[in-house]
């Protein structure tokens, strides 16, 4: 049977959200086969969160277990992926646009000669083909492609793909790999300050800008965070980055990180093009400016026109009743 | 140290988009076009090796048509060695030919590193580099944001979800350049002048269009008009109730 493979991200043992994403794009293409998925993972030993997969549409979950997959390893993991695409025939290979997915896929596709469509807001099945939906431009526009290649292959932006449950009976199955973890080694990865929600990956981002005057005023920004209840990610424009106020982590825009969380809010940004690039595909974008013309008003959903500092304080009170925190 | 640096004319990043007749592509009239920003990065972490080892040489790369001569000599501006354009009107959208026509002009280089740019800010594939590298067959590290380099290996550290993953590589190696990594120069009038001297030898190829085909460009997804709930913090309640009754994300 015709399948889609759909591979996943893990991190100390346990299934990054994405992976959820990654399962719901391809049981969408997997539909529009009358096919199957299948979800790959790698890791050292059982990985936390597959005995889950069949609730998001997977129907056959490989684990693949190797002393190389201890954290990401860029050339053992393409090789496997490669490999085991190739065995399987898939009709289609899936990945998260995300740090790792965005260094893994091209190294996948260049492996198997074929082309890959990168950060990717939709796909379907249309008359036989897959067809893909991915910004460009900025965000100023949105290229819709057709991937001839076996399998096509296609990384999808990260919160964008909305998990859906659709349970079926799901199989697992465990393999041992053992691969050479190649050339290119990650020796460690630094964490990020403690507790800190990556804003890439945060489902609310509270992004500040040089309408904040200066780096303490942020300490607003995580106050509202936090009111929020852990969930939410404190994000900046490039300005304030610039100026050493915030770190480049935390950039949002161009040049900075592409977040697509369910809620935005801009505090004190003027809403150049290349800070849209970066927000322009979150669901509900709040504004808050003092300057009615400010461009950010020309795309979010809710403004506030007034001063932040009597505004983001009020804010923080209101959510912390309606949210409970 | 030999050093390649392949670089994209791309639209400036404050251009208009529009979409020409065809629906598939931009309307070029009236456009600026620029070195691509990130691979300004890698233009200048290789001029700083170079300049550091004392010796070497910074070719630079470009795929694009007659008009990226002048995208190569402000590279060359920069102070890069020498350049070549692979000629071609029609870049495919598929960044895998990109990548092989770019690799069969590299092959055996004897190159100590390739530079890229983590994306083209045109097409966002983020994808040529690492192409590149499996197929030369070298060591690649991506979005690079900081470098050390020892002789014969390499350093890097590249930013992932909440936190930073430092990469240990063996050189020659493929590396493509995250913002950070270093603040560009702005050519100097001498470099400038000296670039219109610099070999800049051009060679016409023709792509396949490969794997994708473009079906529509489109203008974005219309937001629903942005509504100004109201002004100063009395209208926080209001904002409050309709991001938990209208958009339900509360
Ligand atoms: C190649 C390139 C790449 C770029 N990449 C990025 C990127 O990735 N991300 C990015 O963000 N930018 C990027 N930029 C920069 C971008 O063009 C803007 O310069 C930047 O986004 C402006 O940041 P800002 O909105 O914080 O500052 P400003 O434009 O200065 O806006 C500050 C805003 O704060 C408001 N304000 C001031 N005081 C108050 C107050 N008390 N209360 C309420 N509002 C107040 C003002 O009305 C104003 O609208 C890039 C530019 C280039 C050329
Ligand atoms: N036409 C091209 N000519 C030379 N280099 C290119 C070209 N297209 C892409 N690149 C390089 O590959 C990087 C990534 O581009 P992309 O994969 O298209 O986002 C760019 O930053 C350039 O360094």
């Amino acid at each position: 049977m015709t399948a889609v493979l759909a591979v996943l991200e893990q991190r100390d043992g346990a299934l990054r959200k994405v992976s959820h994403e990654v399962v719901t794009g391809a049981r969408r293409l997997a539909d529009g086969l009358g096919g199957e998925v299948e979800a790959l993972v790698f890791g050292t030993g059982p990985v936390r969160g597959t005995d889950q997969l069949a609730k998001y549409g997977a129907d056959r979950v490989v684990t693949a277990t190797g002393a190389a997959f201890a954290s990401y390893a860029p050339e053992g993991f393409a090789r496997a992926v490669a490999e085991h695409a190739q065995a399987g025939g898939y009709r289609a290979v899936l990945f998260a646009a995300s740090a790792t997915g965005k260094d893994l896929a091209p190294r996948v596709a260049a492996r198997l000669r074929v082309a890959l469509a990168m950060d990717v807001t939709d796909v379907a099945m249309e008359g036989g083909a897959v067809t893909a939906t991915r910004p460009v431009y900025a965000g100023k526009a949105l290229l819709r492609v057709q991937l001839g290649g076996a399998p096509a292959i296609l990384a999808l932006r990260p919160n964008v793909f909305t998990p859906v449950e659709r349970p079926r009976p799901g199989a697992a199955a465990t393999v041992a790999l053992d691969l050479p973890a190649g050339r290119v080694i990650v020796k460690h990865v630094k964490a990020a300050a403690a507790g800190a929600v990556d804003v890439a990956e945060a489902p609310i981002v509270i992004s500040g800008g040089r309408g904040l005057k200066e780096p303490a005023n942020f300490k607003l920004l995580e106050e509202l965070a936090r009111a929020f209840g852990g969930s939410a990610a404190v994000g900046a424009s490039r300005a304030v980055v610039d100026a050493g106020w915030r770190p480049h982590a935390d950039q949002v825009g161009q040049t900075g990180k592409t977040v697509s969380p369910t809620l935005y809010v801009a505090v004190g940004i003027s809403g150049a093009i290349q800070h849209l690039a970066g927000m322009r595909t979150s669901k509900v974008i709040v504004a808050i400016n003092k300057d009615k013309d400010a461009p950010i008003f020309k795309i979010c959903d809710y403004g506030i026109v007034g001063d932040l500092f009597e505004i983001v304080p009020r804010l923080t009170e209101e959510i912390k009743k309606a949210v409970g925190h | 140290m030999k050093i390649a640096v392949c670089i994209k004319r791309v639209p400036d990043s404050e251009t208009r988009v529009k979409i020409a007749p065809d629906g598939k592509s931009l309307d070029e009239a009236g456009v600026k076009f620029v070195l691509n920003p990130y691979d300004e990065f890698a233009v200048e972490e290789a001029l700083r090796r170079k300049e550091q080892a004392g010796a070497g040489e910074v070719v630079i790369v470009c795929l694009g048509p007659a008009a990226a001569q002048e995208t190569i000599r402000s590279a060359l501006a920069m102070g890069a060695d020498r350049g070549v354009l692979l000629q071609t009107d029609r870049i495919p959208a598929d960044g895998f030919e990109v990548a092989k026509a770019l690799a069969a002009e590299l092959k055996d280089g004897g190159w100590d590193l390739i530079l890229f740019g983590k994306m083209a800010i045109d097409d966002y594939n983020h994808q040529v580099g690492p192409m590149v590298a499996e197929l030369l067959g070298l060591a690649c590290v991506t979005a690079v944001a900081h470098l050390e380099l020892a002789p014969g290996t390499g350093t890097a550290e590249r930013e992932i979800e909440g936190g930073i993953e430092v990469v240990e590589f063996p050189l020659p190696a493929v590396l493509t350049t995250e913002k950070g990594l270093n603040e560009p120069r702005y050519p100097a009038l001498k470099g400038i002048m000296a670039a219109k001297k610099k070999p800049l030898p051009t060679k016409p190829v023709a792509l396949p269009p490969g794997g994708i085909e473009v079906l529509a460009l489109l203008p974005p997804a219309e937001r629903k008009d942005g509504r100004i709930v109201g002004e100063g913090p009395d209208a926080v309640a209001e904002l409050v109730r309709l991001l938990r009754e209208d958009a339900k994300v509360l």
